[in-house]
C-alpha cells in the first residue's frame, strides 16, 4: 500500500478527519463521476470488502476506490477467486458479497463464482467493466456480452447506459440479490458510465412492480399442514440451505424439538440443526446416514422445510419417500413439486411459517401421538446402530476421516470449514459436527472445485477472529493455488487441510465402483512439493505421513495466527466414502462399508 | 397439452432474451412467439404458445414469474379466450387460376392485398387451425411464401390481463 502521504496528492474524498471533506459531502448538487457514485452506493450500502481485480474498462472506478478508505478493496490473484471470496463472505456472514472486475476476461473469469452462487441461492452483487456504450457490439478490445453470457446463471442483470440511472440501478441489485430467494446479480458499467457526471441520489427504499417476493406463508396452508403433522407415526423433517439463509435456525430446533421428531440436514443446511443433538439422524443423500436416507425411505410424513429435493437427495425419484405425505416450505414457488409433486405446499419465508406452525400447536392445535413415535424411534436408533461411518481406526495409513475428526474435537466444532469438492468434501460434511448455522461453507449445487481455499478469505475476512479451515484435496486446491499469494498480501491465518491421496479422490471412486477399475484420468502425478509451495510464498507448509502426528500438526497450525499453514496430509489412496447411493438407486440401495 | 401464456413484461432491452433463454435452458418447447409494445410504453405484452403435460406447464408459469422482468402472465386456457393469427402468403396467380384462388379466398374470408401479373398477396387472420386448414386447401405448388405472425389471445368478458 502506498503511504497516504503519497496519496494526498490525489485526494478528492475520503473519511479520514485530517484529509479534506470531500466536494459533494460539503455542497448539495455537486455533480459526481459514475465511479464516485458508485463507491458513493457501496459506502450508502454499507458494504465492507470488495473483491476483485483491476483492468482497463474499471480503471475510473479504482481511482476512485483509491481516494477513500471507508469501502476496502481486496486484491485476488484470479477473478474467479474474487467471486468465491465474496461468497464466502456472504455465507458466513449474511451479508451480501461483491466482486468488481473488468470487462471481457475479467468478466468470464468471474462466471464460475457467479454460477456457484446462483446454484445455492447466495446473495452477491458482482459489478462487471464495460467498453464503453458507444463502442458495444464493434468487438472492442476487452469487450464481452457479459449480459448474455451471466444470463443463465444470475437472478438477474442489468446494464446501465447511463449514469442517471446508476444509483438507482445499484440500489436493484442489492434489493434483488438479498430479497426472496437470494442470489447474485450482475451490473455491468460501461467506461464512459463510470467518467459522466450527474447528481448523486441514493435511493432509500425501491419498489419493483415486477418484483415482489412473498414472505408470508399461507394460514389456510399452514393449518393444513399442522393438520397433517398431527397424524403423523413416521415423522421426518428434512430441511436445507433455505433454513440457513433464511436466519431460521432457531426456530427450525423449537419446532423439531417440540415435536420430538427426527431431522436430517441437506448438505447445504448442514449446521441449521446442532449435529450432536439425539434427534439429529445425519445428512441425507448421495453420502448420507444409513438411518437418514432409511428414516427417508419409510417416513409417513416428511416435512422439507427450505430444501429444493436435488436429485443428490432424492435418489431416482421413482422410489423416493413412496409412503410419505409430504409438506414443503419455500420462499420459491418453482422449487415447490418441481421434482417430486408435494401435498401441502407452503410459499413463504422459511422462518415466518414455522413460527406460524409452532404457535398452532402452541395455541392447542392437536400434536401428533408421542406413543406412537416410540416404535419410530425404536427403528431409527437401530439404524443408527449400524455405524456406518465407521472407518478402519488402526490403519498405519492417514485415514482422511481421522484427520476430520480430529479437526472437530481439537478446534471443539467452534471453526469455520470451507471446503472444495470431492471425497474431503463428503468426508467434512459426515465427520466435522456443525451445530450452529453458516459455519460450514461449501458449493453444494454446481460443484465447483477450487472453491474452498478463495471462500476461506471471504470467510476469514468476515470473522478476522475466528479459526477458518479449509478441508480440501491435492486437485481441487490446484485450482486457485495462486490465493496464496493475497492471503500472505493480508496475513489470512487460513489452515489448509489438504487430503492429499494422489487421485480425484470421487472420480477415482466412481471408477472403481462403475467403470471396472479403469481409472481414465484420474490420478494426480507430478504433485508440487505443497511444503515449498506454501514456503515460496511466505506460509508456512507442514506435511504429515503418519496418524499419529496428524493431531499434534493440526495443534500446530491453530497457533499461528499471521500467515497460512498449508498441512499436507498423505492420506490412504484407496479410501472410499460410504454410505453410497448409485446414481438412479432408491434411498433404501445404499453401499455401505 | 397446447397451452398459450399471456405475458406482461417490462419494456426493456433482454427481456425477450430472458424468456427465449428460459425455455432453451429448461428445455421446455415454444410453438410460437409474439411480443410487442402495449398502449402502456414501458410493458410489453407477449404471447407464447407452449405445450406440455400439466406439471411441465404449472413449471413454466412458475420460472416466467420468477423472471424479475416478468410483470405478470395469464394462462389462457384457464378461461374462455380469443386466439388470432395473421398469416400473409404470396401465391402465383396467373391465367385460371386467379379466379380459383379468389374464390378461395372468399371461402375463407381473407382479402387480397397485393395483385401483380402473376401474383396475389392473401391476408388472413383466425385461430390457428383456420390458417392451417386454407393452406392444406390451397394448391401446395402454387404457394411462393408464407409468413404468420404466431398466435395473439386475450380472454374473454370482464377478465383482462393488465398492470
Amino acid at each position: 500500500m502506498p503511504s497516504p502521504g503519497s496519496r494526498a496528492f490525489f485526494v478528492l474524498a475520503g473519511t479520514v478527519s485530517a484529509w479534506p471533506t470531500p466536494a459533494y459531502e460539503r455542497e448539495l448538487n455537486v455533480e459526481l463521476t459514475g465511479a464516485e457514485i458508485f463507491v458513493q452506493c457501496l459506502k450508502d450500502e454499507g458494504v465492507e470488502y470488495v473483491f476483485g481485480y483491476p483492468g482497463g474498462a474499471v480503471l475510473p472506478i479504482y481511482d476512485a476506490l483509491y481516494q477513500q478508505e471507508a469501502v476496502k478493496h481486496i486484491l485476488v490473484r484470479h477473478e474467479q477467486a474474487a467471486t468465491h471470496a465474496a461468497d464466502g463472505y456472504a455465507r458466513s456472514n449474511g451479508k451480501p458479497g461483491v466482486v468488481l472486475v473488468t470487462s471481457g476476461p475479467g468478466a468470464t473469469n468471474a462466471v464460475t463464482g457467479i454460477a456457484t452462487a446462483y446454484m445455492d441461492s447466495i446473495p452477491m452483487v458482482v459489478f462487471t467493466g464495460q467498453v464503453p456504450t458507444a463502442l458495444i457490439g464493434n468487438d472492442a478490445f476487452q469487450e464481452v456480452d457479459n449480459i448474455g453470457i451471466t444470463r443463465p446463471c444470475v437472478k438477474h442483470n442489468f446494464l446501465v447506459k447511463d449514469v442517471k440511472d446508476l444509483a438507482e440501478t445499484i440500489k436493484k441489485a442489492f434489493y434483488v440479490a438479498t430479497t426472496g430467494r437470494p442470489g447474485p446479480v450482475v451490473v455491468d458499467i460501461p467506461k464512459d458510465v463510470s467518467t459522466n457526471k450527474t447528481e448523486y441520489h441514493y435511493p432509500k427504499r425501491i419498489k419493483m412492480r415486477s418484483y415482489n417476493p412473498v414472505v408470508k406463508g399461507h394460514p389456510r396452508q399452514i393449518k393444513k399442514a399442522v393438520e397433517l403433522i398431527a397424524t403423523a407415526k413416521r415423522p421426518m423433517v428434512y430441511s436445507g440451505g433455505g433454513v440457513i439463509l433464511g436466519e431460521a435456525s432457531r426456530s427450525l430446533v423449537e419446532f423439531t424439538r417440540l415435536l420430538n421428531f427426527p431431522i436430517t440436514n441437506t448438505l447445504m443446511g448442514l449446521g441449521a440443526y446442532p449435529s450432536p443433538d439425539r434427534q439429529f439422524v445425519g445428512m441425507l443423500g448421495m453420502h448420507g446416514t444409513y438411518e437418514a436416507n432409511m428414516a427417508m425411505h419409510n417416513c409417513d410424513v416428511l416435512i422439507a422445510i427450505g430444501a429444493r429435493f436435488d436429485d443428490r437427495v432424492t435418489g431416482n425419484i421413482e422410489k423416493f419417500c413412496p409412503t410419505a405425505r409430504i409438506i414443503h416450505v419455500d420462499i420459491d414457488p418453482a422449487s415447490i413439486s418441481k421434482n417430486v409433486k408435494v401435498d401441502v405446499p407452503i410459499v413463504g419465508e422459511v422462518d415466518q411459517v414455522l413460527k406460524a406452525m409452532i404457535k398452532e400447536f402452541k395455541d392447542g392445535a392437536p400434536m401428533p401421538d408421542a406413543k406412537a413415535l416410540e416404535p419410530w424411534w425404536q427403528q431409527i436408533e437401530e439404524w443408527r446402530a449400524m455405524d456406518c461411518l465407521k472407518f478402519d481406526r488402526e490403519s498405519e495409513l492417514i485415514k482422511p476421516q481421522y484427520v476430520v475428526e480430529t479437526l472437530y474435537k481439537i478446534t471443539k466444532g467452534k471453526a469455520f470449514v470451507t471446503s472444495d469438492v470431492g471425497q474431503h468434501q463428503m468426508w467434512a460434511a459426515q465427520f466435522y459436527q456443525f451445530d450452529k448455522p453458516r459455519r460450514w461453507i461449501n458449493s453444494g449445487g454446481l460443484g465447483t472445485m477450487g472453491f474452498g481455499f478463495p471462500a476461506a478469505m471471504g470467510v476469514q475476512f468476515a470473522h478476522p477472529d475466528e479459526t477458518v479451515c479449509c478441508i480440501t484435496g491435492e486437485g481441487s486446491i490446484q485450482m486457485c493455488i495462486q490465493e496464496l499469494s493475497t492471503c500472505r498480501q493480508y496475513g489470512l491465518p487460513i489452515k489448509i487441510i489438504n487430503l492429499n491421496n494422489r487421485y480425484l479422490g470421487m472420480v477415482r471412486q466412481w471408477q472403481e465402483f462403475f467403470y471396472q477399475g479403469r481409472y481414465a484420468m484420474s490420478y494426480m502425478e507430478s504433485l508440487p512439493d505443497f511444503v515449498k509451495l506454501a514456503e515460496s510464498y511466505g506460509h508456512i507448509g507442514i506435511q504429515v505421513t503418519k496418524p499419529a502426528d496428524v493431531e499434534g500438526a493440526l495443534k500446530e497450525a491453530m497457533k499461528v495466527r499471521d500467515r497460512v499453514v498449508f498441512l499436507d496430509f498423505i492420506t490412504d489412496q484407496t479410501e472410499n466414502v460410504y454410505p453410497m447411493i448409485p446414481a438412479g438407486a432408491g434411498q433404501n440401495e445404499m453401499i455401505l462399508i | 397439452m397446447r397451452h398459450i401464456i399471456s405475458i406482461l413484461l417490462e419494456n426493456e432491452a433482454g427481456a425477450l432474451s430472458r424468456v427465449a433463454g428460459l425455455f432453451s435452458a429448461r428445455g421446455y418447447n415454444i410453438e410460437s412467439l409474439t411480443v410487442a409494445p402495449t398502449e402502456d410504453p414501458s410493458l410489453s405484452r407477449m404471447t407464447l404458445v407452449t405445450s406440455g403435460t400439466d406439471q411441465v406447464i404449472e413449471q413454466i408459469t412458475k420460472q416466467l414469474n420468477k423472471l424479475v422482468d416478468v410483470v405478470k402472465l395469464l394462462d389462457m386456457m384457464e378461461a374462455p379466450h380469443i386466439e388470432r393469427e395473421l398469416m400473409l402468403v404470396k401465391v402465383r396467380a396467373e391465367n385460371s387460376g386467379r379466379d380459383e384462388v379468389k374464390r378461395l379466398v372468399d371461402i375463407f374470408r381473407g382479402r387480397i392485398i397485393d395483385v401483380s401479373n402473376t401474383t396475389y398477396v392473401i391476408e388472413l387472420t383466425g385461430a390457428g387451425d383456420k390458417l392451417d386448414a386454407f393452406l392444406q386447401a390451397i394448391d401446395r405448388g402454387l404457394i411462393l411464401e408464407v409468413v404468420r405472425t404466431g398466435v395473439s389471445g386475450i380472454a374473454r368478458g370482464e377478465k383482462a390481463l393488465h398492470v
